[in-house]
């Protein structure tokens, strides 16, 4: 298990640094300096200087190669529209991103199997096919669209949520009491839900077959032989083994969420990471850039990780040995 | 539209009769909502394909610049976008432009998809290591990260780079399937029987093998074209997609979006057909799933 764990983190580290070099490279490579864009570039002056600053005066192997050693340092460089370190700018963002995919994740997974169980309990009746036939048009829906119409509904017409931003500026610009807290929890509702129903749409419908597969066999019918009530055979002795299959949908969740919050945090001004590279990209901030690519996918690769060390836990028919067969 | 709906059914009908002839055509209807699902995706791409006919304003035509966000009715059927435009009139030209991408990016993604999983599968050693890592790296970046790079650091991207660069970043799914495939086919008696015959790798790979992993790969990039529209909305509704006065349905919901709160239609109608022609493809291709699974024959 220890070594297959350390294959594993090697392979990892290894993607994430592929990740990093690709980024790096096509960044520099594209059109455009750090001197404006082509409609409005800078006076070649200020450009110069920009350019003795930041380093990119220098041939791009060098500058690669100080990058890579910088963040052996777990310097990640400065950030050439923010001014100040790209480290930074991210841990500003980090946290906002992380409560909103966990909100999503819970209403996700919460959702998402209780829908599963109920749809494979009364497989086949209209509880069923009805609730299949939405769960299919929420997962066929852009998500960035569904948050738009909940926004409207919502926040607009109804007036029940706010239509954007983690708190009231005014009122609570930091989380510091407890009616802050709400009030931050009231302004996470309509995005996490956002994100959370589109997830649930895909879980329920796995859950379901899954459920499915284990109510069938032979076990289930001797818990009920026993004369245990139906709750219990199925949230009990069904459940645990319908649970497996989550497991992976749980580490392909990632980059969903990922996806989902660059979307979803610009339709809901939320101030976490998807908003960040979205505005480094379009504003050619490189080292944002690479900072930003870093971080998502080390936290996909992990997000697999996780995945495939609770699939070792929750089932012990899946041995680990030393390593191989485990890609 | 009428007609278009009119021709549409005739169309489900007269494939409905054609297939019912063999197993798999009973077993395709036999899904709960293929039909409809083939209806919508039928309507869709009439209304595409008969777009000048279908749609009673160009789609580019501003009608009364002085007021815009006209609410739906009888002479705009689903009202006109903040730039004065006819809202139905560009959906029927997005239809266009929407499921062309979709359509093109998948055969792009599946074509590639299908070759590196392949010679993955068969080759095995090396070639599959190399290539299967290559995969991992891929998936590990999250795809509309990678876009977005591509599309806003490339200025004014054209439409058939988008196109191209949409189905290059999403064939590592569908390799990792064909690979699985090809896997398990590769040691079957006819596989060796073709090679003990002389035939070469190429000769093996593309009359014998892929042919029987065929049902997979086009399970797969019928759902995948969903994927691939999806992907175009999202990037056209952050503007890095299809360019602004091109209609496709993702930038028509971004055009309406800041006025969604006075004129609800301009976004919503476009955002709902892409949901209706995601979810019919995502029918369409379970149905498919259960019509081309042979183990199926039984039941």
């Amino acid at each position: 298990m220890v070594a297959w764990l350390v294959r594993r983190l090697a392979a990892s580290i290894a993607i994430v640094f592929a990740v990093v070099t690709i980024t790096f490279f096509v960044v520099h490579f594209a059109h455009g300096t750090p001197c404006g864009t082509a409609d409005r570039p800078l006076p070649p002056e200020v450009c110069r200087q920009l350019c003795r600053r930041f380093g990119c005066d220098k041939p791009l192997w060098v500058q690669y190669v100080k990058y890579l050693t910088a963040l052996a340092h777990g310097d990640l460089g400065e950030s050439f529209g923010l001014h100040r370190p790209v480290a930074d700018a991210l841990a500003d963002a980090i946290p906002n991103t992380f409560t909103l995919a966990l909100a999503a994740l819970l209403v996700d997974f919460a959702l998402g199997l209780a829908l599963g169980i109920y749809q494979a309990v009364r497989a086949g009746r209209f509880g069923d096919v009805a609730v299949g036939n939405v769960a299919l048009l929420v997962n066929s829906m852009p998500v960035f669209w569904l948050g738009l119409v909940l926004l409207l509904v919502f926040g607009q017409w109804l007036r029940w949520f706010p239509v954007g931003g983690p708190n009231n500026p005014v009122l609570c610009p930091h989380v510091d009491s407890p009616y802050c807290l709400l009030d931050f929890l009231w302004h996470l509702t309509l995005p996490a839900l956002t994100l959370g129903l589109v997830g649930a749409a895909a879980t329920a419908r796995y859950q379901r077959a899954a459920m499915l597969d284990v109510i069938r066999q032979d076990y289930v019918w001797t818990a009920r032989a026993k004369g245990l009530r139906e709750r219990r055979v199925l949230l009990v002795h069904a459940l645990r083994n319908a649970l497996l299959p989550i497991i992976t949908l749980f580490g392909l969740a990632f980059p969903f969420l990922f996806t989902g919050a660059v979307l979803i945090e610009t339709v809901f001004a939320w101030p976490g990471m998807g908003r960040l590279a979205v505005n480094a990209i379009l504003q050619r901030d490189y080292p944002v850039v690479t900072g930003a690519a870093l971080l998502t996918s080390a936290m996909v690769v992990l997000g697999n990780l996780i995945a495939d060390a609770l699939y070792a836990v929750a089932d012990p028919r899946i041995r680990v040995r030393g390593g191989g067969g485990s890609a | 539209m009428a007609g278009a709906a009119v021709l549409a059914l005739v169309v489900v009908a007269a494939l409905r009769r054609r297939v019912r002839a063999t197993a798999p055509g009973r077993r395709f209807f036999r899904h709960p909502t293929a039909g409809l699902g083939l209806f919508v995706l039928a309507f869709f791409v009439t209304i595409a394909i008969a777009a000048p006919v279908v749609a009673p304003y160009p789609p580019h035509y501003q009608i009364d610049i002085a007021h815009p966000d006209r609410p739906p009715s009888a002479q705009f059927l689903l009202g006109t976008d903040p730039f004065s435009r006819d809202v139905w009139s560009r959906l029927v030209y997005g239809a266009r432009v929407s499921l062309g991408i979709g359509a093109v990016a998948m055969l792009v993604a599946a074509t590639i998809g299908t070759a590196v999983g392949a010679v993955a599968g068969y080759f095995r050693r090396w070639v599959d290591t190399t290539l299967m890592r290559l995969v991992d790296v891929g998936l590990a970046m999250p795809r509309i990260f990678v876009l977005l790079m591509a599309v806003a650091l490339w200025e004014h991207i054209a439409l058939w780079a988008l196109v191209l660069l949409i189905g290059l970043t999403g064939w590592f799914g569908t390799s990792r399937l064909v690979r699985a495939e090809v896997l398990s086919l590769r040691e079957r008696e006819f596989v060796a029987a073709a090679r003990a015959l002389g035939a070469g790798a190429g000769r093996v790979i593309f009359r014998h093998v892929l042919p029987n992993a065929a049902a997979p790969i086009i399970v797969s990039g019928a759902l995948g074209i969903g994927n691939m529209m999806l992907l175009e909305a999202g990037l056209s509704f952050l503007g890095l997609g299809v360019p602004s006065p091109a209609p496709s349905w993702g930038n028509m919901i971004a055009d309406g979006w800041h006025k969604m709160a006075v004129a609800w239609w301009s976004s919503t109608f476009p955002g709902l057909a892409i949901s209706l022609v995601v979810m019919a493809l995502n029918a369409v291709g379970d149905a498919l799933r259960d019509a081309l699974d042979p183990r199926k024959e039984a039941a």
